[in-house]
């Protein structure tokens, strides 16, 4: 609830500050600010949910879970504006809307993480997608920046629709927009329902991207702007992530009715592993690459939706904080450089040291190898699916899957190791550099102690 | 203790190592491998008096029920004694050899080191499958920095076939975990499992294949040779003189008492595996030109050998097995130690290029006679005792098995006479003129393998007495 107060009125002054102060570099550290505030502020209400949370209004419902999950959001985002912020002054005059924009997707995904009424989740998963409409369209004199956000506000508005006819058709069915309340498939499930959570799946996959409704994502992600591409792809997307674990966790998992959408959600889980590994394995562009590694790390993250247990939603704190860390670790370097293609990282390693290893150890956990932060992501996600019990076929093919990640991670770690080249990079300051080690440091230490942030939970 | 101090010092070593320039890291490998080799003698007199003070137990993820805990049996210690001997034995060959960047070069030589020590001391499942991929990626970096000229692609092969692997049984130790009562990942737990015939089928070949690639047992093999060929001959030495015998290792301590009626379902297959792997790689090996090549498939042949006895399913051949994890590894690392000396001298490693050696190098030649004869299993060498052992505990489960399986053994004779007569004996060309005996420290760390070979080939008593505990264990359950 901190969380969601605090980031909403940070977005509405910081609109505000870009009247009056016209230092960008002010701005970023208003942000900075704005974002430590929120975060100490969120922790601030642990306390008080500690031993069980309380819902506010019929609206609201704060709960241990949520204040975590905040956590990580506004940490990641911190880290984040450390490391990319000052590339914000690179995309124009208008630096202080930027932040305000991200502000306001942050307040969308703390609601994400806390609504207990089908309205609200309605309207955190619109507050998290207007903003970004905006960001992705942010270098206005792009062609492709253009068509990204046209592409992905058309998409959007189109999966948006389809979310409020599902939640309408749950409505006929329950007579309800409580989540908690709901109390379908008790006995029967009323065909109003099923048809309504079908196209809740539906809308929510678009909004992780899922394969089949991927279908924006890589275009959208590689034409936006880098400095976005960034945080959409990871701060955003955990965020639709929570949503939809809350939702059909709290509602959708009691009898007979979590098989059907289970059946759903594993195929599509399939497909979006697959497709999304296979995809990467044949960019050229880096930046093309994390886009399909996006949809493909999404695929892992859908066990958790999908395996409908305790350890799945630990998995999901986990992979969201050790995802996010590494993802924008790895757009934070690629950004310093001039050519994303792989060929542009050759030889990075004996330019820049610190760079090439702060890269590595992100690809080590986006690829899941143990000692990295993504490794307990990634066990806590299976651990989930084989807990569940009938989804051994999907691990194993999640397994197959993450053999084949490690080739198109690797292939930058070897060129930046192995080739020899002459990569032009920009000068880096020493801020970003200490930034860099803290998320090393970070992804190393939940790596080894994956519970410095389950025992919260 | 001192088993947390087999992984640490190597550990620390290698990081302190990354900073240092010049000869800093030569030294400081020969330090911390001697004082590696003098703790795990330490364990193995440990070992002999009181076994359970080896021990060690710390808390690491208490919500997961995953301890850090390691420990040794008989068959731990020699293991860790054999990985401190060899690094000592690697050390002191390529003292005077310069690499580029020495400093990476030991720092990541250490770390390999410290991964090995932890997946033979871990009696956590969760703590050996981590220790499993560290041992794994310093020789990912040490193969792809310092190797041939197609490295990049043949350790990328690798890599990506042994990560498959070991997925797989990352699946496999879930679902254990999720079996036992409270929760744990000790093997304690894993091992008193009450599991039916019908999980352990499926179970068994989540961890087979994972430690199938790591052998490498036909047909997971393809990756080896490539490897073994392109890697810089001192992590050719790890990776078949250690690093296969994880895979050995974790067959015998991972899956053996946890799946014992899967072992027994699969046997016969894996043993036919194993056999058609022997057979086949002795055949290329005997046609093979290229030293390096022969050696990494005749790696293939003696590693089939020992994977198919440790199905055998019987104390005599499981012992064997033990005993010659130890004397292949010796074994195999004096060969590579005298094709490194080859190569370095000639710039060369086909064997129609060689030949006439021993006038010019004759101690080479001798070490070189001896160690081969002890690899193809002379009596009176150490490669002897185990091969005995291991043939004969085939021969009392199937006769047909050790009749084939024994057919290597011949075809090995063949193809290693076949390489010595035409390295070191025969006409003596242009270039094996120029060539020029040891220098000091190959040669000691040559004797320092001949007396191994000898003194464990007359008297092989120790060894055996050592691993006999880690066979009484398995006696008990099949």
């Amino acid at each position: 609830m901190n969380a969601l107060i605090s980031t909403a009125l940070s977005g509405v002054v910081l609109m505000f500050v870009g009247l009056f102060v016209r230092n960008k570099q002010h701005i970023k550290f208003f942000a900075i600010a704005a974002i430590i505030i929120a975060f100490i502020a969120n922790l601030a209400q642990y306390p008080s949910v500690q031993l069980g949370g309380y819902v506010m209004y019929g609206m609201i419902e704060v709960t241990k879970f949520g204040v975590l999950f905040n956590a990580v959001a506004l940490g990641t985002t911190l880290l984040y504006f450390l490391l990319s912020g000052s590339e914000f002054e690179k995309m124009g005059e208008h630096v202080a809307d930027y932040f305000a924009l991200i502000f306001f997707i942050l307040a969308g995904i703390s609601l994400a993480a806390s609504f207990s009424n089908l309205l609200m989740l309605f309207l955190a998963i619109e507050i998290m997608s207007i903003p970004q409409y905006i960001l992705a369209g942010a270098d206005k004199k792009s062609l492709k920046s253009n068509e990204a956000s046209l592409k992905y506000f058309l998409m959007g508005s189109f999966s948006t629709g389809i979310l409020l006819m599902g939640i309408t058709l749950i409505y006929g069915a329950a007579g309800s927009f409580e989540i908690a309340a709901l109390g379908l498939g008790a006995e029967s499930v009323h065909p109003l329902a099923l048809c309504g959570i079908i196209l809740m799946v539906f809308a929510l996959a678009f909004k992780v991207s899922a394969v089949p409704f991927h279908f924006w994502t890589p275009d959208v992600y590689d034409g936006s702007p880098t400095v976005f591409t960034a945080f959409m792809s990871t701060v955003v997307k955990a965020g639709g992530f929570v949503a939809f674990l809350r939702m059909f966790h709290t509602s959708f998992a009691g009898g007979s009715i979590s098989h059907h959408w289970t059946l759903i959600l594993s195929l599509i889980t399939a497909g979006t592993l697959v497709l999304g590994n296979f995809s990467a394995v044949f960019q050229q562009s880096v930046k093309r690459m994390l886009a399909y590694s996006s949809i493909a790390q999404a695929g892992f993250m859908l066990f958790a939706v999908v395996s409908l247990n305790s350890m799945g939603s630990q998995g999901i704190i986990l992979y969201s904080a050790a995802y996010s860390i590494a993802t924008i670790g790895v757009f934070a370097v690629l950004m310093k450089l001039k050519d994303y293609t792989f060929e542009g990282f050759n030889g990075l390693a004996r330019k820049e040291p610190l760079l090439a290893g702060a890269v590595a150890v992100f690809l080590f956990s986006l690829a899941g190898i143990p000692v990295t932060a993504g490794f307990f992501a990634k066990y806590f996600v299976l651990s989930a699916a084989i807990l569940n019990g009938r989804l051994l076929w999907l691990v194993v093919l999640a397994v197959l899957c993450a053999a084949i990640s490690v080739y198109y991670y690797f292939r930058v770690i070897i060129a930046m190791y192995f080739k020899t080249g002459e990569p032009e990079v920009e000068q880096t300051s020493g801020g970003f550099k200490a930034a860099l080690v803290l998320a090393i440091a970070l992804v190393l230490v939940l790596g080894l102690f994956p519970n410095l942030l389950l025992c919260w939970l | 203790m001192l088993t947390v101090l087999l992984i640490l010092i190597p550990f620390i070593a290698g990081l302190i190592s990354f900073g240092l320039k010049g000869s800093g890291p030569k030294v400081l490998g020969i330090i911390s491998s001697l004082a590696t080799v003098v703790i795990a003698i330490g364990t193995w007199c440990t070992f002999r008096t009181t076994p359970d003070s080896l021990d060690f137990v710390a808390d690491w993820i208490p919500q997961l029920g995953s301890q850090f805990r390691v420990g040794l049996d008989g068959m731990g210690v020699m293991l860790c004694l054999l990985t401190a001997v060899a690094f000592l034995l690697i050390f002191i060959t390529i003292y005077s050899r310069d690499y580029e960047k020495p400093g990476s070069f030991y720092g990541l030589m250490l770390l390999a080191q410290a991964g090995l020590m932890g997946v033979f001391t871990a009696y956590d499942a969760l703590l050996f499958y981590i220790f499993w991929e560290l041992a794994l990626i310093p020789v990912y970096f040490l193969c792809s920095l310092w190797g041939g000229e197609k490295r990049i692609a043949v350790t990328f092969k690798f890599f990506i076939y042994t990560f498959l692997g070991s997925l797989l049984m990352m699946v496999g130790i879930i679902y254990l975990y999720f079996q036992t009562q409270d929760h744990s990942f000790s093997w304690a737990a894993f091992s008193s499992l009450p599991l039916g015939p019908e999980k352990q089928k499926w179970l068994f070949w989540l961890f087979f294949v994972a430690f199938a690639i790591k052998m490498p047992v036909f047909p997971f093999h393809t990756w080896q040779p490539d490897t073994y060929e392109q890697s810089p001959t001192p992590v050719t030495m790890i990776l078949s003189g250690l690093m296969v015998k994880m895979g050995l290792f974790g067959l015998i301590r991972w899956c053996l008492l946890l799946v014992p009626q899967g072992v027994g379902m699969w046997s016969d297959v894996a043993i036919v595996l194993c056999i058609i792997g022997i057979i086949y790689a002795s055949a290329i090996a005997m046609v093979q030109n290229d030293i390096k090549r022969l050696i990494a498939y005749s790696s293939i042949a003696h590693i089939g050998l020992m994977c198919a006895a440790i199905f055998a399913d019987n104390e005599q051949s499981l012992q064997g097995v033990l005993i010659q994890m130890f004397n292949h590894g010796i074994n195999i690392i004096g060969l590579w130690i005298i094709v490194d000396v080859i190569q370095q001298r000639l710039g060369v490693k086909n064997m129609d290029q060689l030949g006439g050696m021993a006038r010019k190098a004759p101690r080479m030649a001798i070490f070189f006679v001896i160690i081969s004869l002890a690899n193809i299993g002379l009596p009176l060498t150490n490669g002897f005792i185990g091969e005995f052992l291991m043939l004969s505990g085939l021969f009392e489960y199937n006769h047909w098995f050790m009749a084939f399986a024994g057919l290597g053994i011949i075809l090995s004779a063949v193809y290693t006479l076949g390489m010595i007569q035409k390295v070191i004996f025969g006409e003596s060309n242009e270039l094996t003129e120029t060539t020029t005996d040891l220098q000091p420290g190959e040669a000691l760390a040559l004797s320092l393998i001949v007396i191994m070979i000898l003194v464990l080939g007359v008297y092989p008593k120790p060894m055996l007495d050592l691993v006999s505990s880690t066979t009484e264990v398995f006696n008990k359950v099949f």
